[in-house]
């Protein structure tokens, strides 16, 4: 799906031009921002590690996707649940996931989220609802049913949020989670991230029909298009879809339109695709739009974003210092934590 | 084969009282599912049909379809909810028509529920009962019929129980529900319709713990499920000439009880390991070689392994019938140990 077909789809158009629109509070916006430039950040400095050979692993890069997971996650409670992919950092961060923890599990050390033991594609936060990254793509949507399931049955109003990619429309999860879901009224929003490509393939040759959203309909449920390179434009749909998930209504399909700067893993170069089709996203970059409109609409002072960007740099490289000053774990940790006790 | 229809279990019935296997699971899914309002099952025909065998039958009239879930015909979903559900706090008990059909769930129970708790360094728990229907016997041809249990124990995280009465199929459910941990539980669908003594009392009997069902200082047997009574037959047959061995009923696979094994071997000196699976790749090969590591001093022969000969099940009745172990081969095969041939 090129930028040009997303637009035919009624995505919101680039920010230049178009009327200024009503803004959620100020807390919330900056709030957005921090996460989504802590996010960037993060990755480009881990990659930086990696290249560095100072940790070593699979790193799938969420860079230029960050509006995607953002709005999502701002229209959540911390006590609602996502379930992530192997591209899981950006859902971690925009959940509330703490980035000393993430890098420490990146270099796979005791104090990381996991104990080293999971490493970039298993990072979970149980206490603020992340249920986990997933190394399997599709698989955390019959899991996020799951979680929907549990809710609904424990008399609780927490909506879970499923993560997946355009890779994982062609699996059979995808058919079976969402069917459930929708069979069941579960309160779940489904979030497929289209970012343009499965490792080298277009998802538009991986996914028959128009668009994975359009699949709402087959299920009976509200499938929407959303701008993912817009922050505020995916916070409204996810707001709406979690209202109607919190009010018993079932579950949405939400596609965000979206773009990952870098190839598939830290090892993948991306021949697969032109310059320019990179260059046409990337006049579309979320920080940058959303950074404008915060300074140009919305009254906010440059050099109050720029603090935020001094911290994030603080946070990222005091995540790095604690990383690694913390020990690796003690080989006797192997077989521990396998079985509950 | 005549399924067992449970019936209501009469007050004030005596602790000789027999009742069905699947009649016996049923009981155990009843009393846990009023002991602990967190506890739900879910699977395919469990409700308004009863369970394929029967075990679930009336439940939904007493707990509704919020606690007794009607799934889809989506094997996945099934396995994926049950961790969804779990890792958020529920308890689910989930059904698989037959194991054979675990096939399809193989993802969300080898890589999701088996290594969560692993990956996220321990803070997750999954308290999961994933139930299934195993062995041949009955005529349901090649897939309807399989016993995979090896595939489940080879997996860290999982535990894997498979008992052999409805004394000890009762027993072991109750306990695998209140295990905080993923606990395969495979039923012979055979054993279904056979009877045998259960207290009216509650009771439960801990996983990871064999038992010697008969006592002999000739040989050892060793084995699950269905073969539990063949080996029981046979050893009748053996008594008769003058030979008695000694039969263990693992009743758990994993975690196994090698220290009950073990102290039986170094009175008989002789071991043979039975199972209904196919016997090249069989679970029986791990207790031949504990014993083989752990006691080889007291062994008066190699140990033997019985086991399905290497094919899938045939349909026709002398063909299925010959593909496993019988009473009369387990007989012969206790007198070629004997023999040392």
């Amino acid at each position: 799906m090129s930028v040009d077909n997303a637009d035919m789809l009624g995505i919101t158009p680039s920010l230049r031009g178009r009327d200024r629109r009503a803004l959620p509070g100020r807390d919330t916006v900056l709030g957005m921002y921090h996460r989504m430039m802590l996010i960037r950040r993060f990755e480009e400095v881990a990659e930086d590690m990696f290249r560095q050979a100072r940790m070593r692993g699979a790193l799938h890069f969420y860079i230029g996707e960050e509006a995607s997971g953002v709005g999502v996650c701002a229209a959540l409670r911390d006590s609602d649940f996502i379930t992530s992919t192997h591209r899981g950092h950006g859902h971690c961060i925009a959940k509330g996931g703490h980035v000393d923890r993430m890098m420490a599990e990146l270099f796979g050390r005791s104090t990381g989220y996991c104990g080293g033991k999971g490493g970039s594609m298993h990072i979970a936060d149980l206490d603020i609802g992340i249920l986990g990254a997933n190394g399997i793509v599709g698989a955390g949507i019959p899991i996020a049913a799951g979680a929907g399931l549990g809710s609904k049955l424990r008399g609780e109003d927490a909506v879970t949020a499923c993560f997946f990619g355009d890779g994982a429309g062609p699996t059979g999860a995808f058919h079976e989670g969402v069917n459930f879901a929708a069979v069941q009224k579960l309160p779940v929003i489904y979030v497929c991230e289209n970012n343009q490509y499965g490792m080298a393939t277009r998802a538009d040759q991986a996914n028959a029909g128009p668009s994975i959203a359009g699949r709402g309909d087959a299920y009976g449920i509200p499938g929407v298009v959303v701008d993912g390179q817009d922050v505020i434009a995916v916070y409204e749909a996810a707001s709406e879809a979690v209202a109607r998930a919190r009010a018993g209504a079932g579950p949405t399909l939400i596609e965000s339109f979206t773009y990952r700067y870098k190839g598939h893993t830290v090892h993948d170069m991306a021949g697969y695709r032109s310059r320019e089709e990179l260059d046409e996203w990337m006049q579309r970059d979320p920080i940058y739009r959303f950074r404008t409109e915060l300074t140009d609409f919305a009254g906010i002072a440059a050099e109050e974003l720029d603090a935020i960007d001094a911290e994030v740099e603080a946070e990222v490289e005091g995540a790095v210092e604690f990383a690694e000053s913390s020990p690796f774990p003690d080989v006797t940790a192997i077989e521990e934590d396998v079985y509950a006790s | 084969m005549a399924i067992a229809q449970p019936t209501a279990v009469e007050a004030g019935q005596s602790s000789d009282r027999q009742i069905y296997f699947n009649q016996a699971l049923n009981e155990a899914l009843d009393e846990e599912l009023a002991r602990d309002e967190r506890v739900f099952v879910l699977g395919e025909e469990i409700g308004v049909w009863g369970g394929a065998y029967k075990v679930t039958a009336d439940l939904l009239d007493k707990y509704g379809p919020e606690r007794i879930v009607d799934t889809p015909i989506s094997e996945a979903l099934i396995a994926g909810a049950a961790v969804g559900a779990a890792i958020t706090g529920s308890r689910p008990v989930a059904e698989f028509m037959y194991q054979d059909f675990m096939g399809i769930a193989m993802d969300q129970i080898v890589n999701q529920a088996a290594k969560n708790r692993y990956m996220f360094g321990g803070k997750a728990t999954l308290p999961i009962v994933y139930r299934a229907s195993t062995g041949a016997g009955v005529g349901n041809a090649a897939q309807h019929t399989q016993s995979l249990e090896a595939w489940f124990t080879h997996v860290p995280g999982l535990k894997v129980v498979s008992p052999s009465n409805p004394y000890d199929a009762k027993g072991l459910l109750k306990s695998a529900i209140r295990d905080d941990n993923v606990v395969c539980f495979f039923e012979h669908k055979a054993l279904y319709g056979s009877r045998g003594p259960v207290p009216t009392g509650e009771y439960l009997i801990p996983l990871g713990q064999a038992k010697v069902v008969r006592g002999g200082d000739a040989a050892t047997i060793v084995t699950y499920s269905r073969q539990v009574n063949f080996a029981l037959e046979a050893a009748e047959q053996l008594s008769g000439e003058g030979t008695e061995v000694e039969v263990i009923d693992l009743r758990t696979l994993y975690p196994l009880d090698v220290e009950t094994v073990l102290a039986s071997v170094r009175k008989t000196n002789r071991a043979m390991v039975v199972h209904e699976a196919v016997r090249f790749g069989g679970f029986g090969g791990e207790i031949a070689a504990q014993i083989g590591e752990l006691a080889f001093d007291y062994l008066d022969a190699p140990v033997k392994r019985l086991g399905a000969k290497h094919s899938p099940v045939p349909f026709s009745e002398t063909l299925e019938m010959g593909s496993f172990p019988s009473v009369a081969d387990i007989a012969a095969g206790v007198r070629d140990l004997l023999r040392g041939v």
